[in-house]
């Protein structure tokens, strides 16, 4: 399966110059960026981990061009996402949220149903990647 | 008031509105009013002051003729006052009635009272052909009586894991007749293409052709699977609209513990209702959408009836996460200005007078959260630019027949309506001018897209070019 994650889920992998134009469109509106990566994609797993604080007060997306790519160099077989944060009030919240890596091979997530009664279930979503331990999914490195 | 007058005001028998003082051009409204500007039709030979006062006096303490027992009270607060009176630029024989209530005059929190005295009994009135109540400030002391929408669009996309980007929906079709097994198909097929959400319609409820239980059942089936197909959150709001409010909480509830993430009501459930209802939301962490059937029969015509703009105050007010809101390019009743209003109106913490888009007053939200709006109706993929251009991020966007109706079939049709999306969102990140590149711009992505280029080829030309019946009046607009 291919992971929908992100404002460009249904989109091409974005390449490194797409990359710096939304980074640059963040930055515009003095949104701070910041790299997260994680191997758990579940869909409510919301705290992905973080790739050292978020990238405040930047002009130029070029510094998070070469974060990203320490990231993806460290952790090749993991999810790596960009985020744009605004603190502005009312909104506090991430305002942009992209993937900019995939591992290379996504085996996506097993739906499991529980009977109740009356005909009800129980619906549960795991991926199968987080059958082993954090660390040794999507293959050895 | 003069004192001859003043005494003569409590004479026995019919006095004038105005005499009574419900005409009053020097006072000066207070912070904590409550604002109404009405638009005004008086019948022949009847004074457009006299027929404003009468409009403060019908919806505050009046009643036809004078009683001894208003003096019991403190009157000249209660007592709703009209401060202002304009001509209706270019349209004879109407006016603009600014009247002003104390805050005293309702009760915290219920809009089921406010409504029962601003249009109460005064749009059946005789001296009047016709009333319009255009718009109304909701003073910030009244404001925080309400708690608002249960979550608000920041909460909903924090929930949704979603952002930076409007929210895709579709109406499940046929509207009416499908068995439950087949609805449950139609959401699946959608959600795993590529929408966010799909949607009951506002007349689906629970008929003999799909009982209510059934439908919940296969369309959480049919959510579920999409989601481990596609590894984001999907929803489907079912609809819990029913005969009586304990009906409507066993389906809520029902909804609630299948682990459906929004449930649904309809505007016709009335306002108590709904706010029963948003409560029920907010303690149970369930999103709530309103469909508002039925409001486009006191909402369309600009001289009889209650503005959308005010119906979307209530609404925020009485505490909806999704409120439909009007498409401007889509098959409903929209013009471009008003409805920038009305999204305005849902969504911003603070709305300044802007006469040209029917902003009447200044209205503050004291940081309630803002509401989803919601367009839907008639539109489709090859509209996509011109729909992220009027609406921004913060919207859903929903196509029903534009989903469901895509020749390849319905995940395709999700599929085209979602990398649509996608690609103009990233083209207006990168700078690209929309609305002159936006034809472009979806027709090389469609390319490479199969589903695009269908959806594009089946409905690029489709428009609803009509013009509109509500359009400002206070400024010269081009579709008046």
């Amino acid at each position: 399966m291919r992971l929908r994650h992100g404002t460009f889920a249904y989109l091409p992998d974005l390449t490194d110059d797409e990359i710096a134009a939304q980074v640059k469109y963040a930055l515009e509106r003095d949104w701070p960026v910041s790299i997260e990566y994680t191997d758990d994609p579940h869909p409510r797993n919301v705290y992905w981990e973080m790739w050292a604080l978020p990238m405040f007060d930047l002009d130029e997306p070029d510094g998070v061009l070469t974060e990203i790519n320490d990231c993806r160099s460290t952790f090749p077989r993991h999810y790596i996402r960009v985020l744009a944060y605004d603190a502005s009030r009312g909104r506090q919240t991430t305002a942009l949220q992209f993937l900019v890596h995939r591992p290379p091979n996504e085996p996506g997530f097993l739906l499991t149903r529980t009977e109740g009664s009356d005909r009800r279930q129980s619906y549960g979503l795991s991926s199968y990647a987080t059958t082993v331990a954090t660390g040794d999914r999507y293959g050895q490195e | 008031m003069p004192e001859a007058a003043a005494k003569d005001r409590w004479d026995p028998g019919v006095q004038s509105y105005a005499g009574m003082g419900y005409w009053n051009p020097d006072y000066e409204p207070k912070d904590t009013d409550v604002l109404a500007v009405y638009r005004v039709k008086p019948q022949e030979g009847v004074d457009p002051v006299e027929a404003s006062a009468a409009v403060a006096g019908e919806s505050s303490t009046a009643t036809w003729t004078v009683v001894w027992t208003d003096r019991l009270t403190a009157h000249d607060l209660y007592q709703a006052k009209c401060y202002r009176v304009d001509e209706v630029p270019g349209r004879p024989g109407e006016y603009f009635a600014y009247v002003a209530y104390d805050m005293d005059l309702f009760e915290e929190g219920s809009i089921t009272n406010l409504t029962s005295s601003i249009i109460g009994n005064v749009f059946g009135f005789k001296p009047l052909t016709a009333l319009r109540l255009e718009d109304m400030r909701i003073p910030v002391a009244y404001v925080k009586t309400f708690h608002g929408p249960p979550h608000g669009i920041v909460m909903e996309r924090e929930y949704l894991n979603k952002y930076g980007r409007p929210l895709l929906g579709a109406t499940v079709k046929p509207k009416l007749g499908l068995s439950a097994r087949n609805y449950g198909r139609v959401i699946y097929e959608a959600c795993r293409g590529g929408l966010d959400f799909t949607k009951d319609d506002e007349n689906i409820n629970s008929q003999p052709f799909m009982r209510w239980r059934d439908r919940y059942l296969f369309g959480m089936e049919g959510v579920n699977k999409a989601m481990a197909e596609t590894g984001e959150i999907k929803g489907h709001y079912f609809n819990v609209t029913a005969a009586t409010l304990e009906e409507m909480y066993e389906r809520a509830d029902f909804a609630k513990e299948l682990g459906s993430v929004v449930v649904m009501m309809d505007l016709t459930v009335g306002y108590t209702a709904m706010q029963s209802m948003s409560n029920w939301a907010r303690r149970n962490g369930v999103l709530l959408h309103l469909h508002r059937a039925g409001h486009a029969t006191y909402t369309r015509q600009k001289t009889h009836g209650v503005s959308f703009r005010v119906l979307a105050k209530w609404c925020r007010l009485i505490g909806v996460d999704h409120m439909h809101a009007g498409t401007v390019v889509g098959k409903l009743e929209g013009d471009p200005a008003t409805t920038r209003g009305y999204y305005d109106t849902l969504r911003d913490d603070h709305i300044p007078t802007n006469l040209g888009n029917g902003i009447f007053f200044d209205q503050h939200w004291a940081s309630i959260p803002g509401v989803m709006p919601v367009a839907s109706g008639g539109i489709h993929a090859g509209q996509m630019h011109q729909l992220l251009d009027l609406f921004g991020d913060d919207a859903v966007l929903q196509f029903g027949g534009g989903t469901i109706g895509h020749p390849l079939g319905i995940a395709a049709g999700a599929e085209a309506n979602r990398v649509a999306l996608e690609t103009v969102v990233k083209a207006r990140n990168e700078g690209r001018d929309l609305l002159r590149e936006g034809p472009d711009i979806l027709r090389k992505t469609a390319e490479s897209c199969k589903p695009l280029e269908v959806a594009l080829e089946t409905w690029g030309d489709v428009t609803f070019d009509y013009t509109s019946t509500d359009a400002p009046d206070t400024v010269a607009t081009p579709t008046a």
